[in-house]
Formats: structure tokens, sequence, C-alpha cells
């Protein structure tokens, strides 16, 4: 079904709202973006004197910035596959069960994130450093999965409770196990809502720098942490802004299946539009 | 075949006894309709039928085989919901084909049965739409399919028709009525309008406060109301308080006789059975209202103590309100302690 398209008289404020926008995200990825890929740009040139790749050549020639991207890429995917594992099967039972320290343990997860995050990190690392996680891939894992927990619990719990009951009753009057109904009707019925979380989770874990210093530091380093080495000690602009764009990527990523998802309609459907 | 036996059912929410020792069988092709007011119990009773709720005690049985602890993916049972609770992610055909394939049936005789049952909701050709590309009523009746075309014992509904407009809901329960009648399939019926109930019931249990106030006949329990309470429930009812005395019912309005013992009792009238006939002058009643229905009239008639009552007419143009009248009961029950004591013959 296709839907009949008028066209919306052009209204003022979403304009001035659309240039403001503009203005504020896409002005600073501009100038990022022509840092990127400029051989010369000295003060007070608005436009680069030489453009080129040569910044990109020396940067991508670099082990360090292949080995942190390898390392930020299976980070960021365990550590969104572990959560996924252990935060929806636990947000389905604090969304349906009843328990008893059911809201302790809700809002403990809203704890951990209402404190100044850099002094728990440091409390963690002192507890880290006694078991040898110090300077381990899995102990980076174990940091950033603290992290993920908020909004791979919350926004997953009110997902599965936005199913309806009456749906998931009809399909075990059908003969299904709950098993059965949790994979068939309960998951996709909350599926796009938790693939934005499990998302999220992704993009938050790869940008996450704090606790992958902290932790990871000097064996594991991720591109972020990179970017940052390097910002403080190159001269350079460029090579920041190499890594920056690059940085960009899994942003792209996830929008275009963020829209993908949205655009397919089982967005749509799975809020029974 | 297939029986339903409900046996000494109860079902407590804390200090809440939602059902209270009921008891019913359902026969074989039989339609019931479960009766009465909001949380009266009808839907917990249903529930537990289907396995969605485990009674406190007592027993369910359906052809003898005790189900009371079944869950409902293992019950002959088929469940549809007031509010469709359709798959929304699914589209109708895979919605009516989901329990069909939990069972493991070739794909072709899935697609046959299926396409069967929609063709038996009068909705053939409609399995590649969405569900929200249905109307109410369309997908009322796919929920319908999807029960049916598992071909159940038991057919469990729900008020399923309770969020649809008069007509479509009248229409809606005449084809139900069909399909039942058709196949033949055991059915419990839950609503709350009296008129849904009278018109498709083999047999109505009105409900109250979870326990059986009457089981009988559409007939039985219209013109025959054991307690006061199915008296007014059931269509529209005049209910007068008075005394018997000396073989009369007294009213300072209206007067009786009444073959039974002294003592305080009610009197049951339906507005069809209470004539009202013109007085010049005294003040036993008054014309309150008249309302013109066309093919008859209702009389609202203000007793002298206050009391309204109302009385069907032949004609309303015949009536105008400030009248002065004399109520006359042609058929009445007595009510006395909770049941019915005598009743016009
Ligand atoms: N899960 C539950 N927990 C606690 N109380 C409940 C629960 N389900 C039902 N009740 C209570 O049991 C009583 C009967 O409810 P039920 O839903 O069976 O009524 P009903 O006859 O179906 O009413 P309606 O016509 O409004 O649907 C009500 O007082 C209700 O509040
Ligand atoms: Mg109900």
């Amino acid at each position: 079904m296709t839907m009949p398209r008028r066209s919306a008289p052009i209204d003022p404020t979403g304009v001035a709202f659309a240039v403001a926008l503009t203005l504020v995200i896409v002005f600073p990825l501009v100038v990022v973006g022509t840092w990127a890929f400029s051989n010369v740009w000295r003060y007070p040139a608005v436009i680069p004197q030489e453009f080129g790749l040569r910044y990109w050549n020396t940067t991508l020639a670099r082990r360090d910035v292949w080995t942190s991207i390898t390392t930020s890429l299976s980070l960021a995917t365990t550590v969104t596959l572990l959560s996924s594992a252990i935060c929806l099967p636990a947000a389905y039972a604090f969304a349906r069960m009843d328990f008893p320290g059911r809201n302790v343990l809700f809002f403990s997860f809203l704890a951990g994130q209402a404190f100044p995050k850099f002094g728990l990190l440091v409390a963690i690392a002192g507890i880290f450093l006694n078991l040898g996680l110090i300077g381990t891939f899995w102990g980076v894992v174990l940091i950033q999965l603290v992290g993920t927990l908020l909004f791979m619990i919350w926004i997953p719990v009110a997902a599965f409770q936005a199913v309806s009951r009456r749906m998931e009753e009809a399909a075990r009057d059908v003969g299904a196990s709950p098993l059965r109904v949790f994979w068939s009707i309960t998951l996709p019925q909350a599926g796009p809502t938790i693939a934005a979380a499990v998302l999220l989770s992704f993009v938050n874990t790869f940008y996450e720098i704090e606790g992958a210093w902290l932790i990871g530091a000097p064996a594991i380093r991720t591109l972020p942490v990179l970017m940052i080495s390097f910002i403080n000690n190159q001269p350079v602009i460029q090579y920041g802004a190499v890594l920056s764009v690059i940085l960009w990527i899994p942003s792209f990523v996830a929008l275009i299946f963020a829209r993908r998802v949205i655009g397919s309609g089982s967005f749509a459907r799975g809020f029974g539009a | 075949m297939a029986v339903l036996d409900i046996r000494d059912v109860t079902k407590s929410f804390g200090a809440l006894n939602a059902v209270e020792r009921f008891n019913l069988t359902v026969r074989d092709g039989e339609l019931v309709c479960l009766l009465g007011p909001s949380g009266s119990g009808k839907s917990t009773l249903l529930r537990m039928i289907g396995g969605f709720e485990t009674p406190t005690s007592g027993s369910i049985a359906i052809d003898g085989e005790d189900v009371t602890r079944t869950p409902p993916e293992r019950r002959p049972t088929g469940m549809v919901f007031q509010s469709h609770a359709l798959w929304t992610h699914m589209n109708v055909f895979r919605n009516l084909a989901f329990g069909l394939k939990l069972r493991r049936l070739p794909r072709e005789e899935i697609r046959r049965r299926v396409e069967a049952a929609l063709d038996q909701v009068g909705l053939a050709g409609y399995g590649e739409r969405m569900t929200h590309q249905l109307s109410g009523g369309q997908q009322q009746r796919v929920a319908l399919a999807r029960s049916l075309v598992l071909e159940p014992k038991i057919l469990l509904l729900d008020e399923p028709f309770a969020s649809l407009d008069q007509h479509l809901r009248e229409r809606l329960r005449e084809e139900v009525r069909e399909l039942q009648q058709r196949l033949g399939i055991t059915t419990l019926f839950v609503t709350h309008g009296q008129d849904e109930a009278l018109a498709l019931a083999d047999r109505i249990v009105v409900m109250r406060d979870g326990r059986t106030e009457q089981i009988g006949p559409p007939d039985d329990v219209y013109r025959k109301p054991e307690t006061p309470f199915v008296a007014g429930f059931i269509g529209s009812m005049n209910m007068i308080e008075g005394m018997v005395s000396s073989g009369a019912f007294r009213h300072p309005s209206i007067e009786v006789p009444m073959p039974v013992g002294d003592g305080p009792a009610l009197l049951a009238v339906r507005p069809e059975a209470l004539e009202i006939v013109p007085v010049s002058g005294g003040n036993i009643a008054q014309v309150h209202r008249v309302t013109d229905f066309g093919a008859h009239g209702i009389v609202d008639v203000d007793l002298a103590d206050g009391l309204r009552l109302k009385a069907m007419v032949p004609d309303a143009r015949a009536w105008h309100a400030g009248q002065s009248v004399a109520p006359i009961p042609r058929a009445f029950a007595l009510y006395r302690d909770g049941r019915a004591v005598h009743r016009s013959t």
C-alpha cells in the first residue's frame, strides 16, 4: 500500500530548526572532514591550500592504528553480544515476572549511572588490579559491559512490557510453549525497540573512552584512546581528523541500519500501526 | 463429541473470590452464555477453562479428562479474546497457520485448511493482508478463524464483539451462531449484554459476584427469573416493594391478590405486563413522560410514593404527561428473601 503524498506548506519554525541543527551538527563535521582531507591548511586561509590523501596514507600505514581498529571492533562486538545474552533474558524477567527484590535490583541499574562514573571506575580498577585484569581484553570487556547494562535493561524492559499479554496468551492457546511464545511473538513484537538498544550498545561501546583507557592501558588501545593520544602528542591536526573520520563509520552504519529497520515497516508493525 | 464439566470451581485473588463454588456441565454442541455485570467473574471462569488461570479448588474436565492443571497449549480449547489479540507482525495467513505449523502439518494441508477457515468467516482472499489493514469486524473474524482452524473441542469467546458497533455486533453474533451450529462445536460465550445472551444461547448462566444466580434456557431466564437480581438484570423490570396481608400484595398505589403468607415482599412486573388505565382525578399515579418508539411506546409512571414504573403501550399517542392513571400488573412474580415465591399464570 502506498500512502498518497501531499505537499505540506513550508513551516518557518521548521526551517529555522533545520538551519540551527545544520549549523550545530553539520558545521563541525564539515570542518573535521576538511582537515582530514587537506595536505596543507595554514591560517588565515578559509579553504585549504592543498587537498589530498597524504595523511590518510601515513595514518593508515601505522600498525597501531590497525591494531586499535581491530581491538575496538572486537571489543564492541564482544560486549554487545555478551550484554544481549545477559540483559535480554533479564529484561524479560523484569517485565513479566514478579520475584522478591525485583524493584531494588531494577533501580540498582539506574543507581550505577547516577554517581560520577570516574570515581566508580577508579574503585573498580583497584579491584581489577588485584584480579590481574588490568591491561587485558576481558578486563575492558567487563568494564564496558557494566556501561551497557542501563539501557540494555531499561529499554528492553519497556519494550517487553508493551507487548500485549493477550497476544502471548493467544499463542499459548494455539499450542505454543512458553519458549516458543517468547521466540515467535514477544521478541518480534519488541524487536525494533530492542534492535535500537543493541545498536546503541554497540556504538556506545565503540566510543567509550574512560573505562577502556583506565583498565586497558597500556596493552589495550582502542581507536578513541589512540585518537586522544594523537591529539595530545602530535602537533599535526590531520592525524586526529583522519581518525575521527574513521570513527564516524560505525555511526553511519548504525544510522543506515536504523533507517532500514524503521523504513521497512516492521517498526510500525511492531507498534501495531 | 465434547462435554465440558466444571465441578465446584473456586478462584480466589487474595481475599476476593472471583469465582465461587461454580458448577456447570456444557453438553455436546451446546452454546452456553455466561451473563453477568462487570466483575462477576465471567472472564476469570473462561480463563480457567482455557488454562490461563488455575482454580484455587475444584476441577475442570473435557470429555471426562481432567484438565484442571493442564497448560493452555495442551488443552483442546480455542479462545477468542475481546481485543482480537491478533499477532500484528504476521499477516492474516500466518496468523492462522501458526498453530497448524506447531502441529507439524504438511505445507499443502496448512494452506488448504487456512483457506477453508478464511472462507468460513467470509474472508477468502484476505490471507496476504496485515492485520492493521482490516476493519474491527474483520479482525474479530480472523481471530475466530484462527481458533476454528485448529478444530478445538471447546470454543471460548470472551465478549468478542464488545468493541464493535451495534449493527456489526448483531451480524457477527448471527454468523457465530450459524457457524457454531453447523460445526456442532461446544461453545461458551461471555457477554454482559442480555440481548446478546437471549439471541444466542441454548442456555444462559447468570452470574453475580462469582456465583451462579440462575442457569436455564433464555425463555426461562427471561420469563421465570428465580431471583430479583436476575429479574432486574435481564430485560427491563419494575420492582415494587410492599407487604402481603390477608391474601393480597399491597402498596399505596397497587393491590394484587396473592395466595402467599403475610409479610414483606417484592413484586416484579415487566413493562409489557404492566397495563395502565386512565382515571379521572385521584392520586394513585401520574404519567411523567411518554417515549414513542414507533411500533410501541414506553410510558413512565410516577406512583404516589415517588416510585417510577415503566409501562409498554401499543400506541404512545394515546398518552400524555400529567395524566392520572392506575397501573394494573397483568403478569408478575413475587419474591421474598431473594427467591421467587409466587408467579402469575
Ligand atoms: N489477576 C487478577 N488479580 C486480582 N484480581 C483479579 C484478577 N483478575 C480478576 N480479578 C478480580 O476478579 C473479579 C472478577 O473479574 P472478571 O474479569 O472475571 O470479571 P468479568 O465478569 O469478566 O467482568 P467484565 O464484564 O468487566 O469483563 C473482579 O473483581 C476482578 O477485579
Ligand atoms: Mg471480562
